[in-house]
């Protein structure tokens, strides 16, 4: 008799189970701002697809990209949505690891999605992820102190002026530093900048024949002027400064000039978070002479791993996730300068967007100058822009990383940085059986 | 007359715990052996085949091994030194009448409960961080120029770290055996006259031998895989600066996803680490008896 | 005279004694009122006077759910734990009562299973949980944790379990009683104290590992060593609220260690005392 309630309350609840038997999609995500946002969001997706049950795992970025990566290549099946860069998409989708994203509703408007961005997750013209925010890089300046240096940023600036302005802005008595650059060590890191910088320098990673280029004169260059320049001006302890860093100390005033992502305008320009909001401008990447404005092109996108057992429904939640719907629901939630940027044509053509995001503007002409299939104006075997698009690339870079970072942090000169890179990614190279 | 059946029942009670250790060792490191001498990139799979002796070649000749192996060494040394003799201190001073001793005492073993990621993201942002770290402010304060330990003191920094999380393991080892020190034979060499020190020498440190013994091997033993302080704080660098093995390994399985060429550093640093434990159990194993 | 002397060797141990302690503990004390601090106070310089500010917690809450990572470290970490006792004690009972030539060298085995790197070993194990179905499931972390941890238990079992000498068994084998009654009236009781702090070392050996916990789980079995996971290097120093999932993430196993500290001490031992 005792026992009856208990089993009553098994017993519905198992029927529970069997009526709403709701497919669930795991989701693997980054534990970014507007990644954040969207799980927040989710109660609308839910909403229309009733029968659809999320689950997240929310991950920083380093040990994401290592869990799905092992999950993905083992095809252990554990996620039906991964967050993966438009570094990821090309290799795996050549693996068929990636479900295509064909067969998309017409309201989705693949169209509409930036070319630039479209081409990076496509492989034969066909869709295997869909992007939820891009950027390009671009430099942010406070107005207030190239104005006080006496000073004018032009539209599209060469590295001479950068070097002069950055040494002009530094005012190390106010703890000002000119200029503020990635220095920790790391492909997503110091290499994305110094990749993007070395391109606009005419250096290039690897020649037609897959020869690592570090003994060449432009990487010399590059790399030399940019010791050089943070010694200048930059801030102590440059190198452990990533974007993170980096933006701490421009949204608290303390940096002329920082070039890095697109993506961080919005943050500089919020006055919640930033001091500095209402003095800073833009201005494109800078180049060295050589009309090449470094070609970064970075995009955080949804694909669906082949080994996903609820692909439909997946598809759904990628589909809603990438929308035009989407942007307008987190504009409608948190105003039009939140929606993710860089993506859909017609975020940018949008009036409200225009006026919400003083940086709409120059973030498009960014990502517009940014070719990721001709990163350096010479010929090379590869694409991508701050980055090589090689499964090797991930090791390499933050090899390569490591050494540029002991050479701002002076504990090595450029010379042997640089000589010990080029050792390293010619036995990388052999390794990996290019030559 | 019981013997043998004893025996036999004792046999039985142990061969759980020895079968699975078996099994757990033997699985993973067979197959581990097995990739070792395949061309096996978890990236390009399609591309798998027999390497000879291809993954260790590899492996010994990265710039970074020898570096590596030099680093572990001062790692284990490092922290070992810095637990073993701050432990004793810390231990003699602990075993003092205080007052507030049980609080003192768990303030002391507090760091042993915090994991390793949190431990190693506190002192890289709160204490150590070069802009707004305590220890920063504090240089700032008395109108130094602020340290910045991960690009300046990159193993040293590491080594703190990871010492903060072991000392109140050796702490507590080396009080719980200073507690059983006979306290009339250290009364009676005060009546000898041995000083502070001789009664420290003679007396005490020979008694602590067992537990220092203890701690060593322990330690020994987590020390050599400390890889997680090295991820969050400095990713082994500037170059390769704090760079240990377990390190190499990871960035070898997880960056490079190289299983083949992982596989083989990981033969190696059993090779090193069991050469090592030999090493030690002949130099402080007679003290376990 | 004797007793002033005392007086005063008190007051300067326990200055010199509290003055350390706060050092070690400052790092756990500092991340704790840093929760409590906005994200501007949390960068804007030394202070350890908090505005109190409960947002943090509300906001990672808000962003990740910490109840269940909590209950799956609870259970994982008591689950391995429990299991690994069942299997250790009469491994260890017989190691110290039925030594034999060989029982040094069994010991030192075990230890030395520890060594083998498990990032080195990750491939060949993530292979078997998929193919056994154990990715993602507590069991299969529970398995995990319960093998790397299973020497350190037998070790240290059995070196407390020597202690318990010889004799009493003997007198209670005189005395007739069966092999039960023995491990019953007369083993357990003396050997609780040593099982009782080897469970406790464990535990929070199994509430901190975070190589396996984390490679080996996606939403159903992340415990708490993933929960940082998803709250370190965001976009920005978001150090309070870093600040306040780290608190939430060790505040358990600290307060139970507070708590059965002397349970740990007794036993935690290694064999070190003769």
């Amino acid at each position: 008799m005792k026992l009856h309630p208990i089993l009553v309350g098994a017993c519905s609840a198992m029927a529970f189970v069997g009526a709403a038997r709701a497919e669930t999609v795991t989701i693997a995500t980054v534990n970014n701002g507007d990644m954040i946002r969207m799980q927040k969001l989710t109660d609308d997706f839910t909403a229309k697809n009733p029968d659809i049950e999320l689950e997240w795992v929310t991950l920083e970025e380093n040990v994401l990209r290592e869990r799905v990566t092992t999950d993905i290549a083992t095809q252990g099946g554990q996620y039906d949505v991964v967050t993966i860069g438009n570094y990821e998409v090309p290799i795996w989708a050549k693996q068929s690891w990636l479900e295509p994203l064909t067969g998309l509703p017409a309201e989705y408007d693949v169209d509409d999605l930036l070319p630039a961005i479209r081409g990076g997750l496509s492989v034969d013209d066909t869709l295997y992820a869909a992007p939820f925010y891009g950027e390009s890089a671009m430099i942010m300046y406070r107005t207030d102190l190239i104005e006080k240096a006496g000073l004018e940023m032009p539209d599209e600036p060469s590295w001479e002026f950068i070097g002069e302005a950055a040494r002009a802005m530094t005012d190390r008595d106010n703890d000002i530093s000119g200029i503020c650059l990635r220095g920790k060590a790391g492909w997503g890191e110091n290499m994305a900048f110094l990749t993007a910088m070395a391109n606009s320098f005419g250096a290039r990673w690897f020649d037609e024949n897959w020869q690592p280029q570090f003994d060449t004169p432009e990487w010399k260059e590059a790399v030399q002027f940019y010791v050089e320049l943070m010694n200048d001006a930059g801030p102590s302890g440059a190198s452990s400064n990533g974007f993170n860093e980096n933006l701490t100390l421009f949204q608290q005033g303390k940096c002329g000039m920082w070039m890095d992502a697109t993506v961080a305008a919005s943050f500089v320009t919020d006055p919640e978070d930033s001091t500095v909001a209402e003095n800073v401008d833009f201005a494109l990447f800078p180049d060295a002479g050589t009309g090449n404005h470094g070609n970064w092109l970075w995009s955080w996108n949804l694909a669906i791993p082949a080994t996903s057992d609820a692909k439909d429904a997946a598809k759904a939640f990628v589909a809603w996730a990438t929308s035009k719907d989407y942007t307008a629901l987190v504009a409608e939630n948190e105003g039009w300068a939140a929606a993710p940027p860089g993506t859909r044509t017609s975020l940018y053509e949008n009036p409200e967007y225009q006026e919400a995001a003083s940086f709409a503007e120059p973030t498009l002409a960014a990502m517009n100058a940014a070719d990721i299939t001709k990163p350096s104006v010479q010929p090379v075997p590869y694409t991508g822009g701050q980055f090589v698009a090689i499964p090797e690339f991930q090791s390499l870079g933050t090899t390569v990383g490591q050494l540029f970072s002991a050479a701002l942090a002076g504990q090595m000169s450029v010379d042997d940085a640089l000589a010990q890179a080029q050792q390293v990614a010619t036995r990388e190279m052999k390794r990996g059986g290019y030559n | 007359m019981a013997t043998r059946q004893t025996r036999t029942l004792a046999r039985l009670m142990m061969a759980p715990a020895v079968v699975l250790l078996l099994v757990w060792m033997i699985v993973p490191l067979s197959m581990t052996l097995w990739y070792s001498f395949e061309n096996y990139n978890l990236l390009n799979p399609a591309n798998r085949s027999f390497a000879g002796l291809l993954n260790y070649q590899f492996f010994y000749t990265d710039p970074a091994f020898w570096q590596s192996i030099a680093n572990t060494l001062i790692l284990v040394v490092g922290v070992l030194l810095i637990t073993v003799i701050g432990g004793i201190l810390l231990a003699i001073l602990l075993n003092q009448p205080i007052f507030g001793q049980g609080i003192v005492r768990i303030l002391v073993i507090s760091p042993f409960f915090v994991m390793p990621p949190v431990a190693a993201l506190v002192w890289k942002n709160m204490i150590m961080h070069p802009g707004y770290g305590v220890a920063a402010d504090i240089a700032r304060f008395v109108g130094v120029e602020p340290v910045d330990w991960f690009a300046q003191y990159p193993l040293l920094s590491i080594v703190i770290i990871v010492a903060w999380q072991w000392l109140p393991f050796a702490t507590l080892i080396l009080l719980t055996a200073l507690q059983s020190l006979d306290s009339e034979q250290e009364e009676a060499a005060e009546m000898d006259g041995a000083n502070v020190v001789q009664r420290f020498w003679h007396l005490t440190l020979p008694h602590l031998a067992r537990a220092i013994t203890v701690v060593i091997l322990i330690q020994t033993i987590f020390l050599l895989a400390v890889y997680a302080e090295i991820l969050v704080t400095t990713n082994g660098g500037p170059g390769y600066a704090s760079t240990n093995l377990a390190f190499l390994i990871y960035r070898t399985a997880l960056l490079s996803y190289d299983v083949g060429g992982a596989s083989a550093g990981g033969v190696i640093a059993v090779i090193l680490a069991n050469i090592l434990a030999l090493f030690l159990m002949r130099a402080v194993g007679r003290n376990l008896d | 005279m004797a007793r002033t002397v005392s007086t005063r060797h008190k007051a300067i141990a326990t200055v010199a004694a509290w003055f350390i302690a706060l050092l070690i503990f400052f790092p756990i004390l500092y991340t704790v009122v840093t929760s409590f601090k906005t994200e501007p106070e949390a960068i804007a310089g030394i202070s350890l006077i908090p505005s109190g500010t409960f947002e943090n917690y509300v906001e990672v809450q808000a962003q990740r759910d910490y109840f269940k990572p909590f209950m799956n470290s609870v259970i994982v970490s008591l689950g391995s734990t429990l299991i690994a006792l069942v299997i250790a004690v009469p491994a260890a009972w017989s190691m110290a009562f039925s030594p034999t030539k060989r029982t040094k060298d069994i010991l030192m085995w075990m230890l030395s299973t520890k060594m083998l790197p498990a990032v080195g070993v990750l491939v060949p194990i993530y292979l078997i949980f998929r193919d056994t179905g154990l990715l993602d499931t507590r069991l299969g972390l529970t398995v995990v944790l319960t093998l790397v941890n299973l020497p350190i238990v037998v070790w240290m079992l059995y070196t407390y379990f020597r202690e318990i000498p010889g004799e009493i068994l003997e007198a209670a084998r005189m005395d007739g009683a069966s092999l039960m009654n023995e491990i019953i009236h007369v083993l357990t009781p003396m050997a609780l104290p040593g099982i009782a702090s080897t469970m406790l070392l464990n535990i929070i050996l199994a509430w901190n590992e975070s190589f396996w916990t984390i490679r080996l789980t996606a939403a159903q079995a992340a415990p708490l060593t993933a929960f940082i996971a998803s709250f370190s290097s965001p976009q920005g120093l978001f150090w309070a609220k870093l600040s306040a999932a780290s608190t939430l993430a060790i505040a358990p196993i600290l307060i139970m260690g507070w708590f059965s500290q002397r349970q740990l001490v007794r036993g935690l031992t290694f064999g070190a005392v003769k």
